[in-house]
């Protein structure tokens, strides 16, 4: 793309949850779920976020949409610092920053008819009343693959991938730039989840949406995304073009990830699959170094003691590893 | 190869105040010993009750209605309770779906392994423990000796996955049933899960039953699998032949809605239009009829009988018949499957 423009950049970007300490000890303990991510986000694009449970790929979206108070860092949205704004503020940015949810059950008040919980929005962010605003809600409605009639429901009445549905109309009622997708198919079934997956990007070229799609679903993420970044434990891993990062993975854990992807093909036998050894560690004050180091199999003595840098390896390829150069014969 | 199981025109529905929920309807298949089965389909498919049917587990308000459960020669569908104890876990296993729950939080994992090894095995307890350390180290946990005295609530996610595989076959069952495995769990400690019991298979000499959604995690796997969809069997065969020559539009439709890791980005995907039917008030025809794109009248009026492809292929589909218009890639003319 020739006119790149910056959307929302994310600088060192932390999030620290206070852990519960015990009254003997006097130190706090802090769960370092995001520990200072980097990255930018170009107006139209789909920016996707994978990694496993617990490496902060979500913290990461609701700090940005400040559902929590990031401990450090910045976020810039076109142009402007909106990490510290005070609320009322922030209600300005909330119109152009939307999100989906992951538990279609959990996200949609059951007290509240399907118009009023789409068109909740548009009574705190715009002047539409009346007429105008019932219009409006059966206009989101069709759009998203449902009925006028639906209007006047209730959550319950409706299956999970209806729900999501619903989810995503009133994400898109006030025309928000840049929605927020934090694991938006993963409760659905396989086939509910391609419905979805179409919609989402029908109404990104329909309404020239840019998305932060976070996911642990590998095949769909790069199906779905333009740029991919790779978290693990808070920090960011690798950051590269999605097909440059399937093709030419460069950090160990990437590759890793990638390997352990099942193909639904019985005849595609993958050479050397990396079966990672051991778990993820403990987010929990971690220590300084790669937080990789202890699953990976080149691991230096380097990588116990500094924490690498997310560098750029090659051009618009961003890879967080000492070893880099090495692995890859670059 | 002689069977391990067979499974004749089973039944099961759960009688609840809303009415009578049909989840498995007239179902019958086979597996041979050593062999790796995969049931794949969505949520509310009747997969998991299948499973739950084979081990005596349905509870009320569910019932077996109808149909015979044959294991290694012996009938299992009649038999009570006090008697399907000494078969399960000894004979038949299960591995659950979330390792997080199944596990009793008060018991450490010595406690639950040297309970179901004692209750199978007449050995004393120190060779309980030997079984069980023995066990822990084959699936991979690292320090079995200590690592035994822990409760479930130290072990990871995919370390209690471990430990509940090795539960399940520390009496060297005859097959192993694994409902949704790996759901839970990570890709990395997925592919770690599955390559364990790959391993297993064949050095214990146990067959598997793979329960699961991911067609990834089937295609890896197995060797047979059943597409089941509304609480019946569509499609069934080798895994080579269904992925290869699917001769069923929900299989089809299933392979097309999940996206291909070597397909060019932003390739559009087919999705399955509509969602799966209701079980209280099943479609009187094929359960996927409503969805299907190539329904035809019959399709609506009444079930497909189940066609024989080839050798352990069958597909349920009217469009294998003679009559049938000509669809792509579909074979038609097939005999129909008289077992």
């Amino acid at each position: 793309m020739p006119d790149k423009k910056v959307l929302l950049e994310i600088k060192g970007l932390k999030k620290y949850f206070t852990v519960k300490h015990s009254m003997v000890e006097s130190k706090r303990k802090y769960l370092k779920a995001v520990d200072g991510i980097s990255f930018v986000i170009n107006k139209g694009e789909t920016f996707g976020l994978v990694g496993e449970s617990g490496c902060g790929k979500s913290t990461t979206g609701r700090a940005i949409v400040r559902l929590y108070e990031p401990t450090g860092g910045k976020i810039i949205y076109d142009g402007e610092d909106i990490t510290n704004i005070s609320p009322k503020e922030m209600l300005k940015y909330r119109k152009r920053i939307q999100m989906i949810f992951q538990d279609p059950y959990a996200s949609l008040n059951t007290r509240m008819t399907i118009a009023d919980i789409i068109g909740e929005g548009l009574d705190i962010h715009t002047n539409i009343k009346g007429e105008a605003r019932m219009e409006r809600i059966h206009d989101l409605l069709t759009r998203v693959g449902l009925k006028k009639e639906h209007a006047s429901r209730y959550p319950h009445e409706f299956s999970g991938g209806q729900r999501q549905r619903i989810g995503i109309a009133r994400a898109i009622a006030i025309e928000p730039d840049l929605i927020i997708c934090d694991e938006p198919i993963s409760a659905l079934d396989v086939s509910i989840q391609a419905q979805v997956v179409n919609m989402l990007e029908d109404l990104q070229k329909e309404l020239g949406l840019t998305y932060l799609f976070i996911a642990h679903d590998l095949s769909m993420v790069k199906h779905i995304s333009d740029r991919i970044g790779v978290m693990y434990l808070g920090h960011m891993m690798e950051i590269a073009e999605s097909n440059e990062l399937y093709e030419k993975p460069l950090h160990p854990y990437t590759k890793a990830l990638l390997s352990s992807i099942p193909i639904p093909d019985p005849r595609s036998k993958k050479e050397g699959r990396i079966v990672l050894e051991g778990d993820v560690r403990s987010p929990i004050d971690p220590k300084e170094g790669c937080r990789f180091s202890s699953r990976c199999r080149y691991c230096e003595e380097i990588c116990d003691e500094v924490t690498p840098e997310l560098v750029e390896v090659l051009p618009d390829h961003f890879v967080a590893c000492h070893l880099v150069k090495k692995i890859n014969n670059l | 190869m002689s069977k391990i199981l067979e499974v004749k025109n089973l039944s099961t529905s759960f009688y609840t105040h809303m009415g009578e929920v049909q989840a498995v309807r007239g179902n019958s298949f086979s597996m041979e010993k050593g062999d790796i089965l995969g049931i794949v389909g969505e949520s509310g498919s009747g997969k998991s009750v299948t499973a739950l049917s084979i081990m005596g587990l349905i509870d009320h308000p569910g019932k077996i209605k109808d149909g015979e459960i044959i294991f290694n020669g012996e009938v299992i569908s009649t038999k009570n309770n006090e008697e399907m104890c000494k078969i399960r876990g000894k004979e038949i296993s299960m591995i659950f779906q979330d390792p997080m729950t199944s596990l009793n939080p008060v018991f450490t994992i010595k406690n639950l392994m040297v309970e179901v090894i004692r209750r199978h095995q007449k050995v004393s307890k120190k060779k309980a423990l030997e079984i069980a350390i023995d066990k822990l180290r084959m699936v991979g946990i690292p320090e079995p000796e200590k690592r035994i005295h822990a409760y479930p609530h130290e072990f990871s996610g995919g370390m209690r996955q471990r430990a509940m595989i090795a539960t399940a076959l520390s009496c060297n069952p005859k097959l192993l049933i694994a409902d949704e495995p790996t759901t839970a769990l990570d890709v990395t400690i997925q592919a770690q899960i599955l390559e364990i019991m790959k391993k297993l298979a064949s050095e214990i000499d146990t067959s598997i039953m793979i329960i699961t959604h991911d067609l990834g995690v089937i295609a890896e796997t197995c060797k047979h699998m059943i597409v089941m969809y509304g609480g019946m069997i569509m499609e069934k065969g080798t895994v080579d032949e269904i992925f290869h020559s699917p001769q069923h539009p929900y299989t089809r439709g299933l392979m097309n809605s999940v996206p291909r890791m070597d397909a060019a980005a932003k390739e559009r995907l087919i999705p399955i239009p509509g969602s799966p039917p209701d079980l209280l008030n099943p479609p009187k025809g094929c359960p996927f009829s409503y969805r299907c794109p190539h329904a035809m009248e019959i399709c609506k009026e009444e079930m497909a009988p189940t066609y024989k492809i080839s050798d352990g292929h069958t597909s349920a589909c009217w469009l294998i018949h003679l009559d049938a218009p000509d669809v792509e890639g579909y074979i038609k003319g097939c005999d129909i499957d008289a077992g």
